[in-house]
């Protein structure tokens, strides 16, 4: 065992990449909740942005063809969540399981003539300057542009929500759609424009799985990252900036593990991979415990469904 | 234009039309994902559905159909409790495979022993384990009011970690030449969970599966515990009042459900599959949420539709050698038998009415 190994910089630059992807799926489910709909299809929808994106950028070489049509992807499959509890208003926990269930299926069976191929490798920022400054420079500089971008976008739904008319709307929605609607919005369209959102968020964030964390295609790879996104949207109590906070969180606790099982630490390699489970129940639990504050926050249409009786 | 109009009361008819119609739905909506894939639709839909049941080879196919229907049946009757009060069990994998391990645990532990005693003993290890895994979402809801979807589906990884870590290590064959996984129990007499009748495919585990579907249909219809989930699932606010206590029907539908899930693990270890290792989990607990749904959450609905989904995969098999068809094809053919039925289960509740456009403003 040698822990001296573990370098605290690489450390946090890698938790960066290995948080993108939760971050991403997270930032999206989030507006979705806003908008008052649970959509557990999240992990459905990771992986099959993970498998678009990574069967385009292999088909055309290029990554950024590959990221447009993993947000394809991940959208076109939530329009059926979208269509089913909007239009048939099916009950919206079976209908995200039926998205999962049907999402792991569909990308495995699309994804078989991809398993152990390479996928082209995505632009990273390179400064030859600034990359190079020790400590700063790993950390801040020098990452694939999924990096910069979820944390882009992290910060447009923030200002979006609570600066702009449409994040008014949208959180109003979310709230009371039995008000909003008698306001005159248009609580369906609102809400499978965010649901499409999300679904298109938790495709990009398959592919940053799929095209730079790890960078392949094996079948099941999100491993449960759609369902770790939908924990931190709770913990975050439907804030992003604490959406962010608890990506990195549990980036961290991933990268922390797998860093221990390079090092040789003698705890079983099993034990080591349960961890980040074990921390999104542990921080559920935490964050459930103290009821009074985090139910305040959350969206109070949150999984009701929408019914205009004229 | 149409508009939706509430009914006053769900549409009986439409209870049982929508099932039939979803399969009809999906048996065209993955007739067109086949045919897009190159393979002839008719007689993809054919192998899947006909071939099992009444091709030359039937005779042992039928008997797998039992085999692979018992477990989605005992899970599917469990969570079919909970689906009905709101309370929402989705690591039913996860369960499942806790009772394998403490199921085959105790027969381990006692290798080479020979008595009667031995699969008893398995049995309630392994409803045991099934039941204490649920446990943890039951009391962190109950305690904490923590996400029970969550948590539950979170611990599906622990146990499948826990599951390699015990084929790799601490249930691993001494004599099986390094290769992991456990001792065949198949060849462990007190402990094999072998057919009733040779060549029937139904060993202990159907006879559980039949027993769950009465005792579930007896408990909805006869016992105040089964009017009590009911009440909770149509009217939270009524149960309250009428003096339900929630966090009693949490734990109750938790535990029962895995108790179930433990059980028809130790049954797939100790038969049909025969040893813990780190593939032994098929995915029983996912489809038995289709199962549960496709069956109305009425118990002969879910022994029905365990029979069919039974069906879907060892169709799924024959088409996989005879067509090339892929594997994971089946499993989003089941997933998208449950966005028809979702979609079809609309019109239990509503009314399609062709609205008069001059009183829409």
């Amino acid at each position: 065992m040698d822990l001296s190994a573990i370098s605290p910089t690489l450390l946090v630059a890698s938790l960066m990449v290995a948080a993108t992807p939760i971050l991403l799926a997270a930032i999206g489910e989030l507006v979705v909740e806003k908008s008052g709909v649970l959509n557990l299809g999240v992990e459905g929808m990771m992986i099959m942005g993970a498998i678009s994106g990574f069967a385009a950028a292999v088909l055309t070489g290029s990554p950024m063809v590959g990221f447009l049509c993993a947000a394809l992807g991940g959208a076109a499959l939530s329009m059926i969540f979208a269509i089913l509890t909007q239009y048939f208003l099916s009950n919206q926990v079976a209908t995200g399981l039926a998205l999962t269930l049907f999402g792991l299926g569909l990308s495995a069976m699309l994804g078989q003539s991809y398993v152990g191929i390479k996928p082209p490798v995505s632009a990273k920022l390179e400064l030859s300057l600034i990359s190079d400054i020790p400590v700063m420079g790993p950390i801040l500089f020098s990452h694939d542009f999924t990096v910069y971008a979820a944390l882009a976008l992290v910060a447009g739904v923030w200002w979006f929500l609570k600066y702009t008319r449409g994040g008014l709307i949208l959180r109003a929605v979310g709230e009371s759609h039995d008000a909003a609607h008698a306001l005159g919005y248009k609580v369906v369209r609102v809400r499978i424009l965010a649901i499409m959102f999300g679904g298109a968020c938790a495709g990009l964030g398959g592919a940053a799985l799929s095209l730079v964390r790890v960078p392949q295609w094996t079948e099941g790879m999100t491993a449960g990252s759609g369902w770790i996104a939908l924990a931190i949207v709770v913990f975050a109590s439907w804030k992003p900036a604490r959406v962010l906070l608890g990506a990195y969180l549990f980036g961290g606790v991933a990268v922390l593990q797998l860093n221990l099982q390079a090092a040789g630490v003698s705890i079983p390699v099993e034990y080591l991979s349960m961890s980040p489970y074990l921390i999104t129940i542990i921080v559920l639990v935490v964050m459930s415990a103290n009821r009074s504050k985090s139910a305040l926050n959350a969206p109070a249409a949150l999984g009701r469904v929408f019914h205009a009786s004229r | 234009m149409l508009r939706l109009e509430k009914r006053p009361n769900p549409s009986k008819i439409w209870g049982y039309l929508a099932p039939v119609l979803a399969v009809i739905a999906t048996m065209i909506g993955g007739g067109v994902m086949f045919a897009l894939l190159g393979k002839d639709p008719f007689e993809a839909i054919r192998i899947i559905f006909y071939d099992p049941l009444f091709s030359e080879f039937a005779w042992y196919y039928r008997p797998q159909l039992l085999i692979k229907g018992a477990p989605l049946i005992l899970i599917a009757i469990g969570l079919s409790m909970g689906f009905r009060a709101g309370i929402w069990n989705i690591g039913a994998e996860g369960q499942y495979i806790i009772g394998a391990i403490c199921g085959a645990g105790a027969a381990l532990a006692v290798y080479p022993l020979e008595s009667a005693l031995i699969f008893p003993v398995m049995i309630l290890c392994g409803a045991i384990g099934g039941f204490a895994w649920a446990m943890i979402p039951a009391i962190l809801k109950t305690k904490f009011g923590t996400n029970e979807i969550l948590v539950s589906l979170m611990l599906v990884y622990v146990a499948e970690q826990l599951l390699a870590s015990m084929s790799l290590g601490l249930m691993k064959n001494p004599e099986g030449f390094g290769f992991p996984g456990s001792r065949n129990l198949q060849h462990y007499a007190s402990a094999h969970n072998a057919e009733l009748w040779v060549g029937s495919g139904i060993h202990l585990g159907v006879v559980f599966a039949l027993i769950a579907v009465i005792f579930g249909y007896i408990m909805l219809a006869r016992h105040q515990m089964g009017f009590h989930i009911r009440l909770m699932g149509e009217s939270p606010k009524a149960a309250r009042f009428a003096g339900v206590n929630p966090n009693k029907l949490v734990i109750y539908c938790l535990g029962f459900s895995g108790a179930l899930a433990g059980l028809a693990g130790m049954f797939e270890v100790a038969g049909p599959s025969g040893q813990i290792s780190i593939d032994f989990n098929v995915g029983y607990g996912f489809t038995a949420i289709i199962v549960a749904f496709l069956g109305r959450l009425n118990p002969f609905g879910i022994m029905l539709a365990g029979l069919l989904m039974a069906l879907t995969y060892i169709g799924g098999e024959i088409a996989q050698s005879s067509l090339g068809l892929p594997s994971a094809a089946i499993q989003a053919f089941q997933g998208m038998l449950l966005f028809f039925l979702l979609a079809l289960d609309m019109l239990t509740n509503f009314k399609i009415k062709l609205a008069n456009a001059e009183v829409r403003t």
